[in-house]
Parts: structure tokens; sequence; C-alpha cells
């Protein structure tokens, strides 16, 4: 198991993380979550041991591993742009960390250019081991990484936004394939994300992070159907936020009934296809704030100009501060 | 598409197709024939006409007369000490500079600007009095030498003197050459390393340096060019002796203060004939590296 206790770091006068608490078990799928500067990566850094927590602990099974160096901690890293060595092989570059072990520990040249095949083999790069990254894709030099990193037989995996560099339908196929490649090797994996989407896909726990704090943790569905804070609400998945009285009210795009009469009125702006629904862009008539709303392509198309009515089936009431708890019900 | 559209800019008939194609290759960086024309003609007027001309002036002298001048004991020993502390101070140089370039990318400290100024000082500075302050220094009687002299450790007249002079005024080269590679190789290669387990030693062996080693080399290179033809550093802190502290260029100022004009273009043009031939080396390394990394 995995604990962060109490983690607090600063940069400068520039407070990137500050008292962050977590329990990973072991073979979860975890994703930090959050927008850029939240301190999601220098929390996994930290984890890793590439960076240094100014207070707090990091325990691995119980152990306080904080004053372990990075290379100590046997823990396998896929950075953002990758990392490989430009001057090696494929295979040389998966081979790396066992090249690398001391004389007693490392095994014979056979079993290490044989371990490296079989990576190459269990990451689908079979017969490129002899290429250099630079005569590969950005998908398979993602894989070459990842295949490097599982070289150490590390039991804790951390990728710093894995699919960052990649174009969306490579991204979409590795995804799928790295989720069945960690429950297939019984890893521990923590990956990095500002994608919720991804996140959503892949993890069984999403840890929301903003401003170096932990907005929520729990299952995607959780985050998706019972935000804790209107920032999660908000970050995660798409939500219309309207402003009424003491807070403010969130419902999505989706959970929206179109009615003849009553509810709110909506002064269409601009109409397109999204998938099943037509998305609506529009305003309130009556406090002129902005709202998207799906409604069932199979009802005719909305016209700029049109007025339609709508009643949200499900949404949230968020108090303003000091305190920010769900409300979350009925309308 | 591209092909048939070169082809369709290309006069027909005029040039055979594969040169055409060659030559007139589409491209959107536009002026590939004007640079590339100028390129020559500035080359041509700037380095080859020059170097044309020293080999036209050799040529009028018989055969045997270049190898009695350009290949004599005297010549011989000059082009050894010339070549040889000119590759000593560029090893040297590599270590140095690599540590110098290393510092100055990876840590930030207060006065880095003014270190910075100071790695490219003996470009500017006359190497006369680059020459004549290390002649000061390590002389026998001088601030550094007075101290070397009782441990039998002579530098002024002698090769090592020379070394010294060349690693002056060869440091810049390794150091800006080396500096944009390693700010461009990246933290992040080096984490990698560290996770796998890599020690800091075994990081630089293994990462590092066969990364930033052909930038290492052009930094060599030139320092050692710019070594072998250096003249004016070396000679105050040299000696001069004939076959023995006496560099190749100096010689060559000898043959000409003698008015042995033709004796002077043959000992250049071996030098010259040499220098080209280990920059050519260098370049032919580097392009092999180049296309093993499938840049």
């Amino acid at each position: 198991m995995i604990s962060v206790r109490n983690i607090t770091k600063r940069f400068g006068s520039y407070a990137a993380l500050h008292g962050i608490d977590l329990d990973i078990e072991p073979g979860e799928f975890i994703a930090l979550l959050g927008p850029s500067g939240s301190g999601k990566t220098t929390l996994l850094r930290i984890i890793a041991g590439l960076e240094f927590q100014d207070s707090g602990q990091v325990l691995f099974d119980g152990d306080d591993v904080s004053s372990l160096k990075v290379a100590d901690r046997h823990v396998g890293f896929v950075f953002q742009q990758y990392a490989l060595f430009r001057h090696m092989t494929v295979a040389e570059n998966v081979a790396f960390g066992l090249q690398v072990k001391r004389r007693r520990d490392r095994p014979t040249r056979a079993a290490i250019r044989d371990r490296a095949e079989e990576l190459l083999r269990l990451v689908q790069l079979e017969g490129l081991g002899g290429r250099y990254p630079g005569q590969l894709s950005g998908g398979q030099r993602q894989r070459v990484a990842l295949a490097r990193a599982l070289a150490i037989e590390p039991q804790l995996l951390l990728l710093d936004e894995p699919f960052g560099a990649l174009d969306a339908k490579v991204r979409k196929d590795l995804r799928r394939w790295l989720r069945d490649l960690h429950k297939q090797m019984g890893l521990t994996s923590i990956f990095v994300t500002h994608d919720q989407e991804e996140a959503l896909e892949l993890a069984d726990r999403v840890v929301v992070m903003d401003h170096g704090k932990i907005e929520q943790v729990g299952t995607p569905e959780e985050i998706y159907m019972n935000p804790a804070t209107p920032f999660v609400s908000h970050f995660v998945g798409e939500t219309n936020r309207v402003t009424g009285g003491s807070g403010e009210i969130h419902f999505r795009p989706h959970d929206v009934d179109v009615v003849a009469e009553g509810g709110e009125a909506v002064l269409v702006d601009n109409v397109f296809r999204k998938g099943g629904c037509w998305r609506v862009e529009g305003a309130l008539v009556e406090t002129s704030m902005f709202v998207e709303i799906d409604v069932d392509a199979a009802l005719p198309q909305p016209r700029p100009g049109d007025t339609i009515r709508i009643v949200p089936r499900r949404s949230r009431q968020f108090h303003f501060e000091p305190t920010s708890n769900p409300e979350g019900g009925q309308a | 598409m591209s092909n048939t559209l070169a082809l369709a800019g290309a006069p027909p008939g005029v040039l055979p197709r594969t040169i055409a194609r060659t030559w007139r290759k589409r491209s959107v960086m536009p002026g590939f024939g004007l640079t590339f024309g100028f390129t020559l003609a500035w080359l041509t007027l700037i380095v080859l006409i020059p170097l044309a001309t020293i080999f036209l002036k050799a040529a009028g002298m018989g055969w045997h007369e270049f190898v009695a001048v350009g290949l004599s004991p005297r010549a011989l020993a000059a082009y050894r000490l010339s070549f040889g502390t000119a590759a000593a101070a560029a090893l040297v140089n590599a270590v140095f500079g690599l540590l110098v370039a290393w510092v100055l990318v990876r840590y930030s400290f207060p006065g880095k600007r003014v270190v910075s100024a100071l790695v490219d000082l003996p470009f500017a500075l006359p190497t006369a009095v680059a020459g004549i302050a290390l002649t000061s220094l390590y002389a026998p009687n001088g601030w550094i030498g007075q101290f070397l002299e009782p441990m039998g450790i002579k530098v002024a007249f002698t090769s090592l003197g020379i070394t010294i002079a060349l690693v002056f005024i060869g440091l810049p080269f390794v150091v800006r050459s080396v500096e944009p590679v390693l700010a461009d190789l990246g933290k992040d290669v080096e984490e990698a390393a560290a996770t796998l387990g890599a020690s800091r030693y075994q990081t630089f062996s293994r990462v590092i340096l066969p990364a930033i080693g052909p930038a290492l080399l052009t930094g060599f290179a030139m320092a050692f060019a710019r070594g072998v033809g250096e003249y004016g550093s070396v000679i105050f802190i040299s000696g001069n002796m004939p076959g023995k502290t006496e560099i190749a260029p100096l010689l060559i100022v000898t043959q000409l203060e003698q008015y042995a004009y033709a004796g002077a273009t043959a000992i250049a043009v071996v030098m010259m004939l040499a220098s080209f031939a280990v920059l050519l080396l260098i370049n032919w390394i580097q392009a092999v590296n180049r296309r093993r990394m499938g840049a």
C-alpha cells in the first residue's frame, strides 16, 4: 500500500502542495486529475523521489521512503516526453535498468537480451529492438518508455501525462491497452492527467486536485455523479453554472428536459450535432446566463433565435463561501 | 505530387529528370538557388581563392624542392609539435570545457553572467597579450613558475608551455559547442536513468556523455584546428628552438622573413592537408553518428 501523509511542498513562495493525504491500495489504478498548476505532477514526482517534500511522509507498505533516493525506490516512471535515450537502440533502452544493476545482481547478458525481447513483445514492438527512438512514431516511443520502466519489475508504476503528446486516435488505443496491461501485470499505477475523459475511462479511483489540495477522491462514477465541490463539478464533465440566491446551481447539459410550458426559457444562439443529440448553446432569457443543453436528436433541430423551455432533471446546489458543501438532489 | 509539380516547374528536356528532381525539388523553404549561389561565391572568395593561391605557389617549385623544405627534419619536428600540442590542449579543453558548460547549464549561481563572459574572453584578447601574460606567469621567476621550478617542472619555453597557451585560446570552443546540446538534453533523461536505478556515474558515462559526444567532438575539432594554426600566443612562451619548441606557423614566418616564399608555402600546404584530413575524419565520424541515430 502506498500512503501519502500530510505532504507539503513549496517552490519559493509558491505553495505547490499543502497537506496532501492519500492511501492507495495494491493493484489500484489511480488518476491524479487537475488543471495545470494544481500540484498533481509535483505529487507524482514526490512519490517517485524525483522531488522532495518539505514536510510529511511517503510510505511504501508502511515503510517511510522519504529519505530514499529515487534509484532505491524501485518505482517505474514514464515521462511525459518519454525521455528515451536517443543514442541507444530500442532494445538497449529497455535493457538499461538491468544493465546498470550491480554486478552480483545483474542477470547474464543472454538473460538481459531475452528479458528485453520479452518486454518488447509485451508492448507489441517485437522486431523493432534494433531501431533507434528517432525512427519510431510517438505511440511506439511511448510504449518503449513503458517497457523500459517495467524492466526493473516495479511494484508501482507512475505515469506523467502518458498520452499528452499523442494524437487522438493513438491515444484511445493506447489507453485501453494500458488498462489491460495494468490488470495483467498486477501493478499499482498512478497517472497524472488534465484530461477528465481519460481519468474517468481508465482509473479505478480519481483524485481531483486544484491549487495544491485534494478536492475529492472517488470512483469515476462518484466523481461524475456526486461532485463534492463546485470545482469538481465544473472541472469534471460539462456543467452549466447558474448563480442564484446564496449560491450556484450546477447541471449537466444532458440532465435537461425540454418542456412545452413552465421551466426556464432559453434563447437559442447556436446549434450543432453532437453524437446522438443536438447541442444547443444559448442564454437564459431571464438572466442572460450562458447555458449548453443536449436535445434528443429525435426531436426537431432547434434554430438560432428560437426560444425553448427547459427543466433540469438533476442539479446540484453549492452555497458560496465559507462552506461549499453540496446539497445535491432534485431541483 | 510534389515531384510532378517540381517537374512541371522545370523546363522539359533542359536537365535530365533525376537532376531536375534533386535541384528543383519544390519546397516551402524558398530561395535555395539564391542562397546556395551566394554560399558558393562567398566560400570561393573568402576561402577557396586564398587557399588555391597557396597551392599554386607551391606548385611552382619542383617536387624535390617541395619535399626538401616541406618534409625536412626541422619541418617534421615542427608539425609534430604543432599537431601534438594542439591535440593535447584540445583534449584538456574537452574535459574542462565540458565541466564549465555543465556548471553554466545545470546550476544557477550569482555571477553566472560574469563567468559566462569570462569564457569568451580568450576570443577577444589579442593572442600576443595572452602569450606575454602566460610567459611572465610561468617563467622560472614568474608568479607560478617560481613554485614549479623547485619541483623540476618547467613550463615556459617547453612544449608544456605551448600546450597551456593553446588550452587558453581553445577554451571557448568546447564550452560554446557543448552548452546548447547539454541544455537541450533535458533533465528528464537524467531522471529517467535515476528511476531505472543508475548511479550518478552511470548516468554520466552511459547517458549524458554519449548524448553530447558529437557536440564535444565538434568543440574538440575546433579547439584543435585553432591550436594548430595559433601563432601569437605561442611564440612568446615556446622559446622557439628549432627542432624542439618551434611550431609550424612560426617556421612559416621564419621562412617568409628570409624571403623563402616557396618554402613557406610548402610548409603551409603540408599543414593544410594534414588539418583538412583531421577535420574531414571528424566530420565523417559525426555523419556516421547522425545516421546511426536516425536523425
